[in-house]
């Protein structure tokens, strides 16, 4: 048997029960070899349930950078006898499996094509503690210790990240320093440190950080200046409140006497918490909430009444395997459609997609000004993949200089100065996008009614038929300024000129990126063009016009993405090849390209791992 | 509805105290059934707002969805107004209020909008003790959808189609005073007397003030054996009391109406003056809950102030939110600038 080898350049995958404290010591290890320079990107894979079921930790490592899932696996930590055949069957030939032998693996979990790496955490424990949830506990810190020896990671860094999780507690320090040190020498007396498979430092991050998409949106609405959240608790939003709450409790509090420059309240529902956020909009501050797909739906209506009556809204969606609950903890990008058309009657809806945490801060913080410019529902696609990993990213950014953009909203001023008469539904720059006034402002003018029924330009209520056309097509016409206002796309030319291209967005992007050099190391090139928001610019037309055939890759059964580029652009639907995969994991680089290769008639890639049924990738 | 509005205004009509006269507080002409119990509603509001000297711009109406819910359009035309979705007013009030709590919030709701479609948020402003005022104008039926019964029609009462309703209703003072509102009354569309002077306490009162006006629907439900017709609640009214409303501004002198027995002081100083007649303790939830149940029982209905808590603390105080309005911090309120943000990417690394 051939073992594996590589040098920053592999997949390892934790298997745990979930509760038992696995994801602070896996996050240590991720965090351990991003701080030696290696470019790494770690997946919570976690189950919908609090206590005793599977969770899996998947690190990508990867000094070519590629950040995405690859797909197949080369080393496994398997502590979960509930799901130890199964990680044994998905380890790539040559790979390493490692497992607690304190008792003897079954005999029917036997593989002669990988390596065992037997290491007697539950003896270990035993011996070392006697309580059962310091057992429990430092067991997960007592194989990341192994790895250390296994992989060679630098001892010192771990004993940094050791001091800074527990710092002011030493002896927390002390013990689970301890701990790692059991490992470390356990591996170093029963096997030959480092396996085949290790890590070498590098200086590859640069001035990168590494943080969860959730919260830099949350940090993006503290910059964003958003002071009104409610939110009703969703799995995998929750984070996004939880995150504005810590940094605003940080940054947002009155020096002069300790009050609070933001409102947090958790409400009754989802229909509630964008009910209070439009509230809160129509009445001059910056509001948001966050929430998943059945909330979204739940949404439904009063995102059509934000759009009809023009209230700005902010709205993350941080979307996971549908329909109805779906897969609760698991990713997809499935809420497309329903976020774009959300409600009844012709309505559409601006999204924002971020492909990572540094462009989730940017459109958290831009979704304010874009709503606040447009007056209507801004809806900040991401999801849990995005949300809940941490990713590694370009430090976020801020210009001191930057002024909110308030929209169109006149002051009490304004109005004394105006001489005609008022219109909130007045057009009266062409651009579809009308001066709305704020309650309070002032005594004798700018009031008006804000409904949902139909109204002519004064906001008087009517049934005639020509103001209430009017006004839809104003509404049309403010979408059509939308596309001047929204991120536009981003596009990757392919080495060689060629007639096919790729669309794809969000969390698929990196896992994208890496199929395209496969394909490219296979002579077939793709130029690719990566979506960043709705309503579709002309750059979008014009990247698909000027291709013969373009892949739109997607996390989603139904291809929704495509086919709201096909209605949206007016295409040929034979255009437009789909390429999804919604079995709720991340998307991998593997499946990706060998789908395109193999449409493009060349399949030269053998996958590492069985096809799943669902995953058509 | 009426399509005229007489032009003609009190040569000496009186202008309060912040120089509006009663005018400066009316709204659009309204559109409801002649007769309807809605448009007293909206007279006593207009009369409330004007006698307690509010600017009218400093006031937010926000309404569901229904005839009560049109009302906001026929008082207080210098106001903002938000005619949201139906059952949903609440958290718009809330947000509302949220981003600035400076404003006067009044609430206009139904009974299908509060105690069907609206009841679970209903429950949760109530809880949260909001600064506002909410009126949910009661005709125990569905008007605009031409009179199906509403949550709050009493059992066995019958609306114009004939049948005896054959639910349990919905007591809506009764689940506000259980859910924590801070102030709950009853009152009849019918007897301006006494629901001018709630209107006034509730939007004087520092918390969720909630009013259950009887308010008949004269179309769909004001037959002789509908127990929300004209008919049967003049006919089975009992009130807790007289009630009068002294705002602070006031000059309190010692000629109380004859009769008026206890005085309740709210936050800012106004007083609610009250004829007690041993009916119930309006600062005592029990109490009001116990009398509710009581005048239920005997087939009366019981209106005036049924509860009060003069030391309530609002939602905003339970948030610890500053003083100011959110909605009136800017940039160098709220953005941590650059600097901070630099500090974060380093606890990032």
């Amino acid at each position: 048997m051939k073992s594996i080898e590589a040098v920053n350049e592999f997949v390892i995958r934790f298997a745990n029960v979930n509760g038992t404290g696995s994801a602070s010591a896996n996050a240590m290890f991720a965090k351990s070899i991003f701080r030696m320079g290696v470019p790494v990107s770690p997946k919570n894979i976690f189950p919908s349930n609090i206590q005793g079921l599977p969770t899996w930790y998947e690190v990508r490592v990867s000094e070519k950078n590629y950040l995405g899932r690859r797909g197949g696996v080369d080393i496994t930590v398997a502590v979960n006898p509930q799901s130890m055949a199964q990680d044994m069957s998905d380890l790539n030939p040559g790979g390493f499996f490692i497992y607690d032998n304190t008792k003897a693996l079954d005999l029917r979990l036997q593989r002669d094509d990988i390596n065992l790496v037997g290491i007697p955490l539950t003896d270990i424990c035993r011996r070392e503690y006697t309580q059962a949830r310091q057992r429990q506990l430092f067991k997960n810190v007592i194989y990341i210790g192994a790895l250390a020896a296994l992989l060679d990671i630098d001892f010192s860094v771990l004993k940094d990240l050791v001091g800074a999780q527990f710092k002011g507690k030493d002896k927390l320090v002390a013990s689970n320093i301890h701990a790692l040190e059991l490992g470390y020498q356990y591996a170093q007396e029963h096997f030959s440190c480092p396996l085949s498979i290790r890590l070498e430092r590098r200086d590859l991050i640069g001035d990168r950080v590494m943080l969860e998409g959730n919260d830099a949106l949350a940090l993006g609405a503290v910059y964003g200046g958003a002071t009104v959240v409610p939110w009703y608790p969703l799995t995998p939003s929750t984070s996004v409140i939880e995150g504005f709450e810590k940094y605003a409790n940080r940054l947002r509090i009155d020096p002069g006497s300790g009050d609070r420059r933001f409102c947090v309240a958790q409400a009754e529902d989802e229909l509630a918490a964008i009910g209070m956020v439009i509230g809160a909009s129509w009445n001059g501050a910056r509001a948001f909430t966050a929430t998943s797909g059945p909330g979204l739906s739940l949404m439904a209506e009063f995102l059509g009444l934000a759009y009809f009556a023009e209230v700005p809204a902010v709205l993350f969606d941080i979307q996971r395997a549908g329909p109805s609950t779906g897969m609760p903890t698991r990713t997809q990008q499935s809420d497309i459609f329903a976020a774009a058309y959300a409600s009844h009657g012709d309505t559409k809806h601006v999204m924002l997609i971020p492909a990572d945490p540094k462009e989730c801060f940017d459109m958290s913080a831009d979704s304010f000004d874009l709503a606040e410019r447009l007056q209507t529902p801004v809806i900040v696609m991401s999801d849990l993949d995005l949300g809940m990993n941490d990713s590694l990213c370009a430090p976020l950014e801020w210009d001191d200089n930057r002024e909110y953009d308030r929209g169109k909203v006149l002051s009490a001023e304004d109005l004394d100065n105006m001489s005609e008469r008022y219109g909130r539904y007045l057009d009266v720059d062409g651009d579809g996008i009308c001066y709305r006034t704020l309650p309070g402002t002032h005594p004798e003018k700018g009031a008006f009614f804000t409904r949902g029924t139909s109204r002519n330009e004064y906001a008087v209520y009517t049934e005639f038929g020509d103001a209430y056309v009017q006004n839809m097509e104003r509404l049309n016409a403010k979408m059509e300024t939308a596309k001047k206002y929204v991120p536009g796309p981003v596009c990757y030319e392919a080495a060689k000129k060629t007639r096919d291209g790729v669309i794809f967005y969000g969390s698929s992007t990196d896992a994208s990126l890496e199929a395209l050099d496969l394909l490219a190391e296979q002579g077939l090139h793709l130029d690719a063009l990566r979506l960043r928001a709705f309503p579709f610019s002309k750059e979008v037309t014009d990247f698909i016009d000027n291709h013969d055939r373009v892949f739109v890759i997607e996390q989603n059964r139904d291809g929704q993405m495509r086919k709201l580029l096909i209605i949206e652009c007016d295409l040929n639907p034979k255009k437009l090849l789909s390429v999804v995969h919604y079995d709720g994991m991340p998307m991998t680089a593997l499946g990706a390209s060998s789908h395109i290769a193999e449409v493009l008639g060349k399949n030269n890639v053998t996958p590492l791992r069985k096809r799943k049924a669902g995953a058509k990738v | 509805m009426s399509y005229i509005r007489p032009s003609f205004r009190h040569p000496d009509a009186q202008a309060n105290a912040k120089g509006f006269t009663r005018e400066d507080y009316e709204g659009a002409l309204s559109t409801l059934c002649s007769g309807c119990g809605h448009d007293s509603v909206s007279s006593a509001i207009i009369q409330s707002t004007f006698e307690l000297s509010i600017e009218p711009h400093r006031v937010a109406k926000i309404s569901g969805i229904g005839c009560s819910s049109k009302t906001p359009t026929y008082f207080l035309g210098k106001s903002h107004g938000f005619n949201s979705v139906h059952g949903r007013m609440p958290s718009v009030a809330t947000g509302a209020n949220m981003a600035n709590r400076d404003l006067l919030y009044v609430g206009v709701s139904g009974d299908g909008d509060s105690a069907s479609i609206g009841l679970g948020q209903f429950g949760h402003i109530a809880r949260r003790n909001l600064n506002m005022s909410y009126i949910v104008e009661n005709n125990g039926c569905y008007g605009l959808t031409k009179g199906q019964d509403s949550a709050t029609t009493d059992i066995g009462s019958k609306s114009k189609k004939g049948d005896p309703n054959p639910y349990e209703p919905i007591d809506l003072c009764a689940m506000a005073l259980q859910l924590g509102a801070t102030f709950v009354a009853r009152s009849f569309s019918g007897d301006k007397e006494q629901l001018v002077p709630l209107i006034k306490a509730a939007m004087s009162h520092n918390g969720f003030a909630f009013i259950d006006v009887i308010s008949p629907c004269v179309t769909f439900n004001n037959t002789a054996a509908s127990s929300k017709g004209y008919e049967f609640v003049r006919d089975h009214m009992q009130a807790t009391g007289k009630i009068d409303f002294v705002p602070v501004r006031s000059e309190i002198t010692a000629n109380y109406p004859a009769g008026f027995s206890e005085e309740i002081t709210l936050h800012d100083g106004s007083v609610i003056h009250l004829y007690k007649d041993d009916k119930l303790d309006c600062t005592d939830r029990n109490s009001a809950m116990n009398a509710i149940a009581e005048f239920n029982d005997k087939g009366q209905v019981l209106t005036g102030l049924l509860y009060v808590d003069p030391d309530s603390s609002d939602f905003h105080k339970i948030q610890q939110t500053v003083s100011q309005p959110l909605s009136s911090l800017n940039e160098s309120d709220l953005c941590p600038g650059a600097r901070a943000l630099g500090a974060i990417n380093a606890s990032l690394r």
